[in-house]
């Protein structure tokens, strides 16, 4: 397992794009920071780029790389190697030199300039949204042969947990505007791993006084120990069920 | 040895393999033919664990392979076109497989000497011919001393000389008493390393039997021409088939 992991490892380093995004989150925090030193501002500005740019090269790197190396896959899968332990460490590979990637390029500015608890839980909360949507793509390429397919997959889980998903939210409560909709939109701010990252966010910047009443919920939850523990805890349940359904669906793929 | 019962693979609507009922014993060496799209790899991939059939059972020495992976370690495969990563060179290919298998120790480098892969271990995979991939195919499926050897076309794209070589190699494992299955569409090859004839057709077994018995059915004294006696039959019996349906 180690071993195999380490191949895989190494096998993404000589893409040489783990280096470019890092180089990429480097300058984009550094230039955050030089902008204002504020940290809530920088906070926020990181904000942007942690839900929307993180997921985006985590799902397409992801894919592609899966891709890339079913040739390596197949050919380990012809040795007595078992499956799981193919799928688990090319999975770690690609998640941890991701995570890797992203700890560095914006914990390095971190150490320069200094950070407070927001920035702190912002590093945590971009590493758990790297490993989300590496499941995710892992999820989308074991369930396609075709990369194009594949890749088509994970652009729509991206939209969708970036973009629609929040229209929808906003759709229904402004349909059911009547209703008290607080646990509702609590538990569907739960179905959305990108939603429930940029709600425990905000309410780290205390600005939830801008959302209203709504706000002040939240703030009631989120705000709350037992709030950031469920979360989190949710989040490392996003973890868990892509990562689960690609590797059963692994197991049982015809290579 | 390897007993294959009653396995089906679909993939989709496609019936790939038929009913499949085949035993390959120790010590016997196999020609497995058939016309493309037979069912050939798929049956040996099936045995591999690479494809999951969708009923039936393999054993592999006695034991079901279902889930298994441990098993893998007593066969050599071949593969018809052998897929490795571009970016890594020869050398380092060989040198990770003998890495992740800790089952063996021993290595037997006879073919990669042979097919003079030792002048160019420092060459990236991604810049060989289909001829050189296949000598690194062939040094790894004989490189760990399997019982079995599994070999999709073996020849398909070597040179003359690593052809020999392979042929050689193949002769000595045999008269070792270990299992053997070649594919291919190469008569003579077949001719000269296997005794037992498997004919694939459609997904299904026509005909299994040794070639001796293959060679007075059909009344024909070469191999080449029993086979074609074979192909002749198993296309009447598909036209038959069709006019009947």
């Amino acid at each position: 397992m180690i071993k195999l992991l380490k191949y895989s490892l190494y096998n993404i380093l000589r893409t040489k794009f783990t280096l470019l995004y890092t180089a990429f989150l480097l300058l984009a925090t550094f230039s955050i920071y030089n902008l204002d030193p504020d940290l809530a501002k920088v906070s926020l500005s990181l904000l942007n780029v942690v839900l929307l740019v993180v997921p985006l090269i985590c799902i397409i790197f992801g894919t592609v790389h899966f891709y890339n190396s079913y040739e390596f896959m197949e050919l380990m899968l012809s040795q007595p190697i078992n499956r799981s332990t193919v799928f688990i460490s090319q999975y770690l590979a690609v998640g941890l030199s991701l995570c890797l990637a992203f700890v560095i390029g914006v914990g390095i500015p971190m150490i320069l300039y200094g950070a407070d608890l927001a920035l702190l839980v912002l590093l945590a909360v971009g590493v758990m949204l790297s490993l989300i949507f590496t499941g995710l793509a892992f999820l989308a390429s074991v369930l396609t042969r075709d990369k194009a397919k594949a890749i088509g997959i994970t652009l729509l889980f991206w939209v969708y947990f970036s973009l629609i998903y929040d229209g929808l939210i906003l759709y229904l409560i402004y349909v059911f505007y009547d209703y008290p909709l607080e646990h509702a939109t609590l538990a569907m701010v739960m179905l959305n791993p990108v939603d429930l990252a940029r709600i425990i966010m905000l309410m780290q910047l205390d600005i939830s006084a801008l959302m209203g009443f709504t706000g002040a919920f939240f703030q009631d939850f989120y705000g709350s120990m037992k709030g950031n523990l469920i979360s989190f805890g949710v989040l490392l349940i996003w973890i868990l069920i892509p990562f689960y359904f690609s590797r059963r669906v692994f197991l049982k793929k015809d290579i | 040895m390897i007993s294959i019962s009653s396995l089906n693979k679909k993939f989709g609507k496609l019936h790939v393999l038929k009913d499949i009922n085949i035993t390959f014993e120790m010590g016997v060496s196999y020609a497995m033919m058939g016309p493309n799209a037979s069912g050939k790899t798929t049956l040996i991939k099936s045995i591999l664990g690479m494809v999951i059939p969708n009923s039936g059972t393999i054993l592999v020495n006695g034991e079901d392979i279902k889930d298994q992976w441990l098993y893998r370690s007593n066969i050599g495969y071949m593969p018809q076109i052998g897929k490795y990563p571009e970016n890594i060179k020869i050398g380092q290919v060989l040198s990770m497989i003998q890495n992740l298998r800790k089952d063996k120790n021993q290595y037997d480098t006879d073919l990669v000497e042979d097919f003079g892969l030792l002048q160019m271990l420092n060459k990236p995979m991604g810049t060989l011919s289909g001829g050189t991939r296949q000598k690194v195919s062939g040094a790894l499926a004989f490189m760990f001393d399997p019982d079995i050897y599994i070999l999709d076309e073996p020849t398909a794209g070597l040179d003359p000389l690593a052809v020999e070589a392979l042929k050689k190699k193949i002769a000595k494992e045999r008269a070792k008493g270990k299992l053997i299955i070649i594919t291919s569409h190469i008569l003579s090859d077949l001719d000269e390393l296997t005794s037992h004839a498997i004919y694939l057709s459609d997904g299904e077994v026509f005909y299994n039997n040794s070639i001796e018995i293959l060679k007075s059915e059909t009344g024909e004294e070469k191999f080449s021409s029993s086979i074609a006696r074979l192909m002749e039959w198993s296309e009447e019996k598909i036209k038959k088939t069709s006019i009947e349906l």
